[in-house]
């Protein structure tokens, strides 16, 4: 998956975490929490999407990688470069 | 018997206040034990929020019911496949946001929407109600089985990895999570919990909710039943391997009680909740009253796992009487619990037969079944079909029991009402039967309030 396929796939579990959020002006370099109502439960539904979704393990320690879009996409790149974008 | 004729009635000329009066005067006329409490003694229902599979409101409920109007249709379910059950379609985004659908349970969802309708039609001044105060009693018949199977066949599409089972499983489950949602989405910190009782749990939850009125640990209830149990395929399972759940070429005469071609039950879900105050509170807010909490009792057959004990049922029906002070002759209506299965159906109206058939009654008593409209609610039905009979009060009309094409000669009780609504001289108490597995029995008298 390239960054961009990355950021799209965050965002399509964004939207199935939050429905009621209007994703579409969401900035990268802004945290989630500041942007969106998230609590750690639904940082928990991201990591399970993406366990379910595409067997990416993430462990407890690199949670803090998810805190903004950018980060998250910088911290998944490498774990997800050899999956293809279905 | 002369007491509790409404005044409006006899004197419709009269102003509002005049009238009033003459309802307090005729309200001490009622010889039933509970007129004579203090007022703080006393319990009403002052709202009612609910859904059915044939309604959404008390008055869209009621008119199905008049009306003769099913909400049974057919259904499909994981690994059962075709079967029928009772569905609700309500606006649930009304009064909670998707994420936190999402996030919580049906039976959760279906909570917060009876306990909004309640409080919204109640006339309380709900944001300046001490949330403190407020108790929330909840009855179910079970709780947890539809995200646990949900979660199961999840971890099934990844080879049974249970690093892939949600951590919302266990709010989810939780026994208390209906009750706990409620109080989440409506800021209330008093106390909240369920009360499992099978399928007398909704009359259960009312008990409840009295009972805890009564101790003054709570100045409002919020107490009834909700089912989600359309969305486990093991209760349809468990029911067909029973050889108890019901099926016909046509949904809506699927729940058929006291047919002779009955075959079992039909699963619904729903919800009903009401606001119960003490009179002295209601009074002081000059609330609109529906109906007054007359007296209840709740036993245990203790014979069977499964199968009801018309004995223990009959000891029960009794036992609301006698606490009430009521005579069976002063019934006006049963509302009966028969689910549609053979034994079950026949065993209640032995039950009812001992009650009110050797009484000397009369044939004035009349029995219906909501089940045949809607099927079984179960966590609900309690609730559910006693809010169905209420506005009898008012309108004086006893709805239904249809689908009985042929009536089973075992089931044949003087005053069923069969297939047409039957209209009464007047209702003045109303008597609602609600048993369950493991051979608990509920009953529940109210009278109308005058």
């Amino acid at each position: 998956m390239t960054s961009a396929e990355i950021r799209n796939e965050i965002l399509d579990i964004l939207s199935d975490i939050a429905p009621d959020e209007d994703l579409s002006g969401l900035e990268d370099s802004k945290s989630f929490r500041e942007q969106l109502e998230l609590d750690s439960m639904d940082f928990l539904d991201i990591v399970m999407e993406l366990r379910k979704r595409h067997r990416v393990q993430i462990p407890e320690e690199d949670y803090g990688n998810l805190a903004s879009m950018s980060s998250t996409v910088t911290y998944l790149e490498p774990k997800m470069r050899d999956i293809v974008a279905a | 018997m002369v007491a509790g004729w409404g005044a409006k009635v006899l004197f419709p000329a009269f102003s509002p206040s005049l009238l009033f009066e003459l309802n307090q005067a005729m309200s001490k006329l009622f010889s039933d034990r509970t007129s004579q409490l203090p007022d703080d003694q006393r319990i009403v229902m002052t709202g009612v929020g609910l859904t059915s599979p044939n309604g959404n409101n008390l008055e869209d409920y009621r008119a199905a019911l008049l009306a003769g109007r099913s909400g049974v249709r057919n259904y499909n379910i994981r690994y059962v496949g075709d079967t029928h059950a009772g569905v609700c379609d309500f606006e649930a985004v009304k009064y909670q946001s998707k994420r936190d659908m999402r996030r919580g349970t049906r039976a959760g969802t279906i909570g917060i929407w009876s306990a909004r309708e309640a409080i919204g039609r109640s006339g309380l001044d709900w944001q300046n109600v001490d949330k403190s105060r407020v108790g929330i009693y909840i009855g179910i018949t079970e709780h947890g089985n539809v995200e646990t199977e949900n979660e199961i066949y999840s971890i099934s599409q990844f080879n049974y990895d249970t690093t892939v089972w949600s951590h919302h499983h266990n709010p989810r489950t939780v026994a208390n999570n209906p009750a706990g949602e409620i109080a989440l989405n409506m800021g209330i910190t008093g106390p909240h919990y369920t009360i499992g009782a099978a399928c007398a749990a909704g009359n259960a939850g009312i008990i409840q909710g009295v009972q805890m009125l009564r101790l003054h640990e709570c100045d409002l209830a919020i107490a009834g039943g909700v089912s989600e149990s359309i969305h486990t395929f093991g209760i349809f399972a468990s029911f067909k391997s029973q050889g108890a759940l019901a099926s016909n070429a046509d949904p809506t005469k699927a729940s058929r009680p006291f047919d002779k071609n009955r075959n079992g039950i039909v699963v619904a879900e729903g919800g009903c909740l009401y606001i119960l105050e003490r009179l002295s509170d209601a009074k002081a807010r000059s609330a609109n009253i529906l109906a007054e909490i007359v007296s209840y009792a709740i036993n245990t057959d203790a014979t069977d796992f499964v199968l009801p004990n018309p004995e223990r049922q009959a000891q029960c029906v009794r036992l609301a009487l006698q606490r009430g002070g009521v005579t069976p002759e002063q019934v006006d209506i049963v509302s009966t619990h028969a689910t549609g299965t053979t034994s079950g159906d026949n065993q209640e109206t032995d039950a009812l037969r001992q009650v009110f058939c050797g009484s000397g009654g009369g044939g004035k008593t009349r029995f219906n079944n909501t089940k045949s409209f809607i099927g079984h609610t179960m966590g609900a039905a309690g609730a559910l079909e006693l809010a169905g009979n209420l506005p009898s009060f008012e309108d004086r009309v006893c709805h239904a029991t249809i689908n009985v094409d042929n009536l089973d000669e075992q089931c044949a009780l003087d005053g069923l009402v069969i297939n047409q609504p039957q209209e009464l001289e007047r209702v003045d108490y109303i008597l609602n039967n609600s048993f369950g597995m493991l051979g608990i029995n509920s009953v529940l008298l109210v009278r109308r309030f005058a």
